[in-house]
């Protein structure tokens, strides 16, 4: 005989251990299954566009390094590559190298955050998180040499970058990439095959290719799903097509092939840092740009590959030192439109598994 | 590379099928009438050749005079891109058809331009505020906010 | 005759959002002054006596080494407050490594990140949900004035001294851990001076 039970509707978060941040979904379970959720957002809206508009644009930058705010770094370049293209300024050789090398860095310290933060969600309540941390405490402090900042660096300007490396940087990124791959391996063995990560996220929450792509999905949840799609390759921005390197794509799309695709694209990260570290020149690292820039009038959007999807800013200018209109296009955002789909009829122990192994930071989502 | 298209080519190849339908076309953009926006999104996502099957974003910008809501296509398969764009001059009850049917990537972002600027998109399954609360009054980006 | 239903739909998501919108509007119109400075009672010295200083500073010690934290990070500065609860800084060696999820077994707010009046009421349910006695730290610029999102106004609440009392300020946008646990050590100092038996009332009696 089955029981019937009634839809009951159950609310997590917005200050819930795995909603990573300040997320919140209102599901509507039968028994333990999910029958349908409804994100709710807002918790951290902050008015960044707003803001933007009443800024000149040099002053957006701080702003950009607080929407995703593990990876600020990628913000500061796309941010700064739609102000240079829309006023046209040419970034010198040197300043090109730094920005590779500091976005690769900041992919490899996000995706240890993602990768940490999905298998706390999975159960291994802090424990695996706490090992991500101890690598990007690495990384931080290579930031920190250069930018003088732990968390919001603060770092890339129009037209280049705020100042040269100083002279103990390199041999410190030397030492760290040397030690890096020996921790990747260490994970590997930690996790690849182990077996409760194997029951818990092997099948769960597919993602077809064609939703993922009508759904707008991008980055290492869209790469997972089988599209092999990579703004550095497709539409390579800065010196990308400089560099030898892979996209890597898994075949499932479900929360495994996603977790595998953000540590096999943290290898292929450390593969473009070694490459720029190998070919950095020496020069100007900043263009001479006029402290107010005025860009002719006009509309912009440049886009980049970040460690959570495709970043980009669309800025209109109206030939004043404010930009009139700065959207940004939030990759969290987005990619979260397939949850939805993605969670039905799973359990709700799944549900929290699925959504972290979106990866999703919520200052970016909300702005 | 992503090559972006020019709006003039795809413009003439709209109006062979949609006569009327563009306004403007330049390099870099074509702005589209709003009632024909959902013919001419479906045309440009079904239309081998085109096959606009990612839509990267929408977004919308206050002129005062009018608001312009901005799409920028790609295909993945042909690896191109195009700006669409629509213009609402009705500035107390700006309305627009969702493109939600054929991207569903667009939902949340229709939401947003919704809060954020009051524009109101037909046929959303679910037309309401996404970042602040029920109850609040005015649209923030708006350029006479504040 | 229309019959009413028996049982209406087990919820309208139009009916929550406009209840929970409600809640937030009536936050806003209540919290326009900050909340005193609930340190100002501490300046008045009292005499004390030996023994019951002595309960004070059992009761103050094992009060202060064992603070745990509740869960409410809204933003950036979370992650310098778990860099502090991570292996480098290390915040275990104060007693307080454990994050809780639920309010109820946490004596300490960090309030890492800039709060909005959509979260205000949560916080503010969070905060009195916390069993007394219970302290707050102030993480960052936002949580102390709002930052540089102080001029969105119409979304940031600037400060969270608008809706809880804080007892430590930590300056920086985000503090580095560091900072973060010289706050912490100034909270401890504080509630090692904290007098948990009132005097004057034990005289008078």
């Amino acid at each position: 005989m089955a029981v019937r039970t009634e839809p009951f509707v159950l609310n997590m978060g917005p200050v819930h251990p795995s909603t990573h941040g300040v997320f919140r979904m209102r599901v509507t379970l039968d028994g333990e299954v999910v029958v349908d959720i409804e994100p709710v957002f807002g918790y951290l809206h902050r008015g960044i566009e707003k803001l933007a508009e009443q800024r000149t644009y040099t002053g957006v930058i701080p702003l950009t390094d607080r929407l995703d705010y593990i990876s600020s770094m990628s913000n500061n370049l796309a941010y700064c590559l739609a102000a240079e293209k829309l006023a046209g300024i040419k970034v010198p050789e040197r300043a090109e190298y730094i920005r590779v090398i500091m976005s690769e860095l900041q992919r490899v310290a996000a995706l240890l955050i993602a990768v940490g933060a999905f298998l706390n969600d999975c159960g291994a309540y802090f424990t695996p998180f706490l090992y991500m941390f101890r690598e990007r405490e690495r990384i931080v402090d290579l930031f920190e040499m250069a930018s003088g900042q732990r968390l919001t660096y603060n770092y890339m300007r129009v037209g280049g970058v705020s100042q040269d490396l100083p002279e103990e940087f390199m041999p410190a990124l030397r030492k760290f990439m040397d030690m890096m791959p020996r921790f990747m391996d260490e994970y590997d063995q930690l996790l690849m095959q182990n077996e409760i990560l194997l029951a818990r996220a092997k099948g769960v929450g597919i993602l077809s290719k064609e939703q993922a792509i009508n759904c707008s999905i991008s980055g290492p949840v869209l790469r997972a799903s089988g599209v092999k799609w990579d703004i550095r390759q497709a539409d390579p921005y800065s010196i990308y097509d400089r560099f030898d390197f892979d996209i890597p794509t898994q075949t499932t799309g479900d929360c495994y092939d996603r977790y595998r695709q953000r540590v096999e694209e943290t290898r292929q990260s450390l593969r473009i840092i070694r490459q720029a570290m190998e070919q950095l020149p020496s020069g100007p690292v900043r263009a001479e740009v006029p402290h107010l820039v005025r860009p002719p009038v006009g509309e912009a959007y440049a886009h980049i590959e970040a460690p959570k999807g495709e970043l980009g800013f669309y800025l209109v200018s109206d030939n004043s030192i404010a930009p009139y209109r700065c959207h940004i296009r939030p990759p969290s955002l987005i990619n979260l439109t397939a949850l939805r789909d993605m969670v039905r009829g799973w359990k709700i122990a799944d549900l929290i598994i699925i959504f972290g192994s979106i990866d999703i930071t919520v200052g970016e989502i909300d702005r | 590379m992503t090559v972006a298209l020019s709006g003039k080519e795809v413009a003439s190849k709209i109006e062979e099928k949609f006569s009327g339908s563009v306004v403007e076309s330049t390099p870099e953009n074509l702005v589209v009438k709003s009632d024909q926006l959902l013919d001419v999104a479906r045309f440009l996502k079904e239309t081998g050749g085109l096959d606009f099957d990612y839509l990267n974003f929408v977004t919308a910008v206050d002129y005062y005079d009018h608001f312009e809501v901005a799409y920028l296509l790609s295909s993945l398969e042909h690896n191109h891109s195009l700006m669409v764009k629509a213009r609402c001059y009705d500035r107390e009850n700006p309305a627009l058809p969702s493109v939600t049917g054929l991207w569903q990537g667009a939902d949340f972002q229709e939401r947003e331009i919704y809060d954020l600027f009051g524009i109101n998109f037909e046929g959303h399954p679910s037309m309401k505020r996404i970042f602040l609360w029920d109850g609040f009054e005015g649209h923030p980006l708006r350029k006479d906010y504040i | 005759m229309e019959i009413e239903p028996a049982k209406k739909y087990i919820y309208s998501d139009i009916e929550l959002d406009r209840e929970e919108g409600q809640v937030i509007e009536d936050l806003k119109a209540q919290s326009q002054q900050p909340i005193p400075d609930p340190d100002q009672w501490l300046d008045e010295e009292l005499e004390q006596n030996i023994l019951l200083t002595s309960v004070d500073a059992l009761i103050n010690w094992g009060r202060r080494s064992s603070l745990w934290t509740a869960i409410c990070f809204p933003a950036c500065c979370a992650f310098e407050m778990i860099a502090a609860n991570g292996p480098r800084f290390d915040l275990a060696r104060f007693g307080m490594e454990i994050l809780r999820a639920s309010p109820r077994q946490a004596d300490l707010m960090i309030t890492a990140g800039t709060l909005t009046w959509k979260m205000a009421p949560n916080v503010r349910r969070i905060y009195n949900q916390m069993a007394e006695p219970k302290w707050v730290i102030a993480m960052g610029a936002c949580a102390i004035s709002g930052g540089i999102f102080a001029s969105a106004e119409y979304a940031v609440v600037p400060g969270y001294n608008r809706i809880i009392p804080v007892d430590v300020y930590v300056p920086g946008c985000p503090p580095r851990p560091e900072a973060l646990i010289y706050g912490i050590q100034m909270l401890q100092k504080k509630i090692a001076r904290r007098k948990n038996i009132d005097v004057r009332k034990i005289l008078e009696r």
